[in-house]
Parts: C-alpha cells; sequence; structure tokens
C-alpha cells in the first residue's frame, strides 16, 4: 500500500495511560473477518470504547470530548502480542497518524511503519510529562518533525531513533514492496 | 573465524542485502499463510499488477476462522466464509498449495507445518502470525509478520528486517514430575515480563531444554512471542532429527544425508557472544498458571496472587486493574477457585503429546459436571493419531468430546467463545482481556493442569492426581 508522507506534525493528543496494550485491545479479534483493509477504525478499542450492548463508555478516552487529535500516547510496551496488522490498520483509519511510547512491541512497530504511521519512542520521564500535561489542558500540542527526529512539548524537547531507511520512506512514501521488487535481480541471483 | 551464535549462522545465510542504516533483505525459505492475515496482501500483490514470486516456497492452511463442529458443512458465519473461500480462491489462482478444510493435512498452520516435515532446521520460516516462533523449535529463524510484509514474501519471497538482538536463555536441571514444557515457558515469561525479550531473537538451551521432546520444544519456542521476543530457536540435536526424517516434505535418500550434514553444524559457538544471558533452574519450576491479564502474570499454581508489596509501585495500577478483570483478589490463593470452562488446544498445546497428556489425568476420572470442556486437536493428522492411540475412547468414557480441528477458543474468532465473567483454564498462550471472548477470563496453564480442572472443577494441582 502507498504510504502517507511525514515531515512535521503538529496536534493536539489523545493520552492513553494504560501499559501493556496489546493487539487484541486495539481490534478484538471478532473484528478481524474483513478481506480489505477498510473501516477498522470504527472498532478500534472496541471493547474498551463500547459496552457490551453497543452503547459508548464514557470514561473511555475516545469518547471524552476534550481529547482529539491525530497523536495517540500510550503506556508502556504499547502493541504487545499478536501480530495482527490489522492493529495498525484500525488506528490509522481511525486518523491517527503518530503513536508515542515508552516502549513499543517490535511487530506492531514494523507495522505502524508499513502503514505510515510512526512510533515515537520517549523516555519514560517525557512521556509521564505528556501524561501530565494533557491532564491540566486538553488543547495541549506536540510536535513531532521526522527530518530532526524530534518531538517537543511545550519547552521540552527529545530526540527520538528511527533507522534512517525508514525515515527515508516515511519522508517521501515509498514502501518496502517497491524496494524490494527493484532488487528482484540481486533476488535471483541469490536463489541460484 | 568468528565465532557466531546458531541464529546468526542461520540469518546470515540468508541476507541477501543489507541496506545502510536500516534493515536486511532476508531470504525466506518458507512462507505459511492462513485465511485471515493473507486476503489484503493478495490483493496488494493484484492492484500492483504482481504474481506470486516463488508459490512452491508457501503453503495454507484456514485455521484462525474456521469453525471446530460440522466441518463438512457450508461455514454460517458469512464473513468467515468469505475469508476461507478468499484464501481458496487466492491459492487457486497463484499455484500455492491449500489444505482446506476436512483435507487430511488441514490444521493449525504452526502444527501443520512441522507435522508435515515442512519445517526443517536452518530455514527461514515466516507466517502472518505472532506464534510462527514455534518452528524454532528446530533450529529455524522463524518469525511472524504483518501482512504488509505477507504481501513482500508473495511477490518477492524476501521481507526486509532490521536483525535483532541476541539473547540466551539457559534452563538446567531436571524438570520434576509433573512439570512440562509449559509450565518452563509460563515459569521464564513470569520471571522476565511480557517486554523483556522485546528486541531480541532468544536461544533456549541447557539440559532441561535439551530434554524435551520436539512437542514440548514448540511449545517453549511458541510462547517466545509472550515476552516480546521476535523469535525463539533450540539447536538441533538427534531428537529433532529424529522427528523430521521421513516426513511426507522432508528430504530423503541422498538429500537426507547432505541436509542432515548442514543440520549437525546448525548450534553456537562455544565463543560466541549473546547480547544478554539469563540463567535458570528446572527444579525451581512447579506447574504454572495465570492469574492476570497478561501472560507476565503467572505463579506457581501452589503460590498466591502477589499483594501490593509485591508489585512495583508504578505498576500497581495496571495490576489492580487486571485483577479486579479476572475477578481476583490481591494475596489470593489460587488452588481451589471455581472452573467454568476448560480448553485445551492451540498451537501451543494441540500435538499428540498434548492430548497424551490430558489423557493421562482423565483416565478412569469423570468431567466434573459444572465444567464445559473443549478439547481441539492442532490438525486433522493429531486427530487421527488420537484416534489410533485409543486416546478419543479414554476421553470419551470420561464424558469429552473431541471438537475438530482449528485455532478455536484460542482466540474466539468463531463461534467458541467463553461467556463474559466465566473462568477458563486454557493450555493456549495469550490471557488478554476478551481473548477467549469478550468478558471471558482466562488462566493459562499446561495441559496436565488443564485436565486436573477438568476433572475436579476447580483448579486443582496436577501433581495430586498421579
Ligand atoms: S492457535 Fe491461537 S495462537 Fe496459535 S495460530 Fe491459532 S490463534 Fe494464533
Amino acid at each position: 500500500m502507498p504510504i502517507d508522507k511525514f515531515r512535521i506534525l503538529e496536534s493536539t493528543y489523545v493520552p492513553l495511560p494504560a501499559e501493556n496494550v496489546d493487539t487484541d485491545q486495539i481490534i478484538p479479534a471478532r473484528f478481524l473477518k474483513a478481506t480489505d483493509r477498510e473501516g477498522f477504525g470504527e472498532n478500534l478499542f472496541r471493547d474498551w470504547r463500547y459496552a457490551a450492548d453497543g452503547t459508548p463508555n464514557n470514561d473511555f478516552v475516545l469518547n471524552k470530548s476534550e481529547y482529539s487529535g491525530k497523536i495517540l500516547v500510550g503506556g508502556k510496551n504499547f502493541g504487545s502480542g499478536s501480530s495482527r496488522e490489522h492493529a495498525a490498520w484500525a488506528i490509522h483509519d481511525y486518523g491517527f497518524k503518530v503513536v508515542v511510547s515508552s516502549f513499543f512491541a517490535d511487530i506492531f512497530k514494523n507495522n505502524a511503519l508499513n502503514n505510515g504511521v510512526l512510533p515515537v519512542t520517549v523516555s519514560s520521564e517525557f512521556l509521564i510529562k505528556i501524561f501530565q500535561a494533557v491532564e491540566k489542558d486538553g488543547k495541549q500540542k506536540l510536535v513531532i518533525d521526522l527530518q530532526n527526529q524530534s518531538i517537543r512539548l511545550n519547552g521540552h524537547v527529545e530526540i527520538f531513533e528511527i533507522n534512517s531507511y525508514k525515515k527515508n520512506c516515511l519522508l517521501n512514501g515509498f514502501d518496502d514492496i517497491d524496494y524490494l521488487l527493484n532488487k528482484k535481480d540481486k533476488i535471483e541471483a541469490f536463489e541460484a | 573465524m568468528e565465532p557466531k551464535t546458531l541464529f546468526d549462522k542461520v540469518w546470515d545465510a540468508h541476507v541477501v542485502e543489507e541496506i545502510e542504516g536500516g534493515p536486511s533483505v532476508l531470504y525466506i525459505d518458507k512462507h505459511l499463510i492462513h485465511e485471515v492475515t493473507s486476503p489484503q496482501a493478495f490483493t496488494g500483490l493484484e492492484q500492483r499488477g504482481l504474481k506470486v514470486f516463488r508459490p512452491e516456497k508457501t503453503i495454507a492452511t484456514p485455521d484462525h476462522n474456521i469453525p471446530t463442529e460440522n466441518q463438512h458443512l457450508t461455514i454460517k458465519d458469512e464473513l468467515s466464509r468469505k475469508q476461507v473461500e478468499t484464501l481458496t480462491a487466492n491459492c487457486k489462482k497463484n499455484n500455492i498449495s491449500l489444505y482446506g478444510l476436512l483435507h487430511p493435512y488441514n490444521g493449525i498452520v504452526h502444527v501443520v507445518g512441522p507435522e508435515l516435515g515442512h519445517t526443517q532446521p536452518g530455514m527461514t520460516v515466516v507466517c502472518g502470525d505472532s506464534h510462527t516462533s514455534t518452528h524454532g523449535a528446530f533450529g529455524a529463524v522463524a518469525f511472524g509478520i504483518g501482512t504488509s510484509e505477507v504481501e513482500m514474501v508473495l511477490a518477492t519471497q524476501c521481507v526486509l528486517q532490521p536483525k535483532p538482538k541476541k539473547m540466551r536463555i539457559t534452563i538446567d536441571g531436571d524438570l520434576q514430575k509433573g512439570v512440562t514444557a509449559k509450565d518452563l515457558t509460563l515459569y521464564v515469561i513470569s520471571q522476565l515480563g511480557t517486554g523483556g525479550a522485546t528486541g531480541y531473537f532468544v536461544e533456549y538451551a541447557g539440559s532441561a531444554v535439551r530434554s524435551l521432546s520436539m512437542e514440548g520444544r514448540m511449545t517453549v519456542c511458541n510462547m517466545s512471542i509472550e515476552m516480546g521476543a521476535r523469535g525463539g530457536m533450540i539447536a538441533p540435536d538427534e531428537v529433532t532429527f529424529e522427528y523430521v526424517k521421513g516426513r511426507e516434505f522432508a528430504p530423503k535418500g541422498k538429500d537426507w544425508d547432505t541436509a542432515l550434514a548442514k543440520w549437525e553444524e546448525l548450534k553456537s559457538d562455544e565463543a560466541a557472544v549473546f547480547d544478554r544471558e539469563y540463567n535458570f533452574k528446572a527444579s525451581d519450576i512447579e506447574p504454572m498458571l495465570t492469574y492476570g491479564t497478561n501472560p507476565g502474570m503467572g505463579t506457581g499454581i501452589t503460590g498466591n496472587i502477589p499483594n501490593a508489596e509485591n508489585v512495583v509501585a508504578t505498576e500497581l495500577p495496571s495490576f489492580k486493574k487486571s485483577l479486579e478483570y479476572m475477578g481476583f483478589g490481591l494475596g489470593d490463593k489460587l488452588i481451589g477457585k471455581k472452573v467454568d470452562y476448560v480448553f485445551v488446544g492451540s498451537c501451543t498445546n494441540g500435538r499428540i503429546e498434548d492430548l497424551r497428556m490430558l489423557a493421562s489425568v482423565v483416565k478412569g476420572r469423570k468431567k466434573a459436571d459444572s465444567v464445559t470442556a473443549w478439547i481441539v486437536p492442532g490438525s486433522k493428522q493429531v486427530e487421527k493419531q488420537a484416534q489410533q492411540e485409543g486416546l478419543i475412547e479414554i476421553l470419551e468414557e470420561a464424558g469429552f468430546k473431541l471438537r475438530q480441528p482449528g485455532c478455536s477458543a484460542c482466540l474466539a474468532m468463531n463461534d467458541d467463545k467463553i461467556p463474559a465473567g466465566k473462568y477458563s483454564v486454557s493450555t493456549s498462550n495469550r490471557n488478554f482481556e476478551g481473548r477467549q471472548g469478550p468478558g471471558a477470563r482466562t488462566l493459562l496453564a499446561s495441559p496436565l493442569t488443564a485436565a486436573a480442572a477438568a476433572v475436579t472443577g476447580v483448579i486443582t494441582d496436577p501433581r495430586d492426581l498421579f
């Protein structure tokens, strides 16, 4: 899938201070029956967002009017569990372009990057600041600058890691398959 | 030559190209696909006007989303049926071998690969499923991938992967009677936590690991992902070769000899350096049980749920929330707690040896009336073998019924859902909130512990029943 280009994003954000948010919570298995990539956003965090009878759970962050934005901020070990890319699709489809956490599970990180969702790993101290700031003011913003690999909250700035290959892909909207397809000769030579 | 780990040896032999400051282009020997994570990959391929590059290196089996009863009938759930039909159509169009419903080789993808000899030492194996780590039990580099990566493999037989760091977990000594591979793995996860191996590829070593059967080794490697590891692997040895030999897709005759000579080289060099090492004693491990909503929240079965002072302060809110979901209290004793459902199956514990363990406890006893038990073999082959060994008879006499193979209540995508609030002792691998159905409460355990719960109706130390 061609991915969106990413440069700088300034946005309000949605805090989800739970730890070990696993992909079964992000999108429960019973919503994985589709054969296309559309519409998963509707069921993002389904069982936290809605009661069994379908009424919205007002305590859940996505249902609180004070929070909005294109950035989701989660607790430590975000995206653990199943390899379902549907989790990244659901986050993307809902409208998030960035997920911030102090620690990401590996497969989720790959899946997010492959869908143009930028996972930003910050220190646990910075993460606490982010949560505290939005608690005081839901209109608080974060600025994510991919070129400079920086995340800014008011005056605080942190640099985040991303490998230069993936950075380049996101900056330019390239995807891995295009890259690999250009390597066909090399792959065939390897097989021989 | 620089000393290498087992992982390095297999990985390095598959690198087509290394990208500066980025991932490696890794060649894949075996690609397994199923109905849930592949349809969008085939669509992507078509949209790009591409064909499957090496169809003979891919095998397909529907497993996640299929019914485990009346498989001869049309699948009732429309969306599930469409997924299975889409897989069938995609395989047909692209010349991919498919073990469809009722095919003698159908089953859970991670049970099928090894039992047919598709999985072999030294291979790279991927599947759009995190428990692909199972195949590492053969000394393969095997890991789960997302759907975009499935598309990459279909298109080029390669994935782009950053090379993980290396961890070795050594467990020495003898496991006590009644302590299984599942207990060993739940113990390690309880020690390292769910993120403890994130970024690493794990090699399991030590005499306790060596003494495990292939089934047991698969159980251990299977759950590597539960501590965040990219995968787990065990150096192949006589046990491995013995298991692989003669299987349908294993090398034969001269090819076998050539392969074997190579496989015998697959071990970490003495001087190889790991980024991280852990050592455990097998004698410290008892039958294990989880009490929370991630697989790291486990304890020996005779133990109690930790008290507040034994939990890291910053983690206490999550910990309490998890216990609340489970309906348990801090410090609770586990033995004697009521059980409503027992699930024996999944790619962790749905193999023949697991059914043998179950039958060994159940024999001469009766299923507790209050318990609903779902026994789901991992594949048609397992089902057949259980029949031949007379296990099904033993189970039926005790009031159990075998369902048909599939992932079933491991992830509850089909109708096999544990009702909200009910307690399920499950031999699967994940106890996340709602994993076995919305509101379901899962306690992960070995087949022996599951069997003990099924015949007593409460959490019971299986060692008390020997
Ligand atoms: S049995 Fe469970 S863990 Fe294994 S492949 Fe099926 S759903 Fe995944």
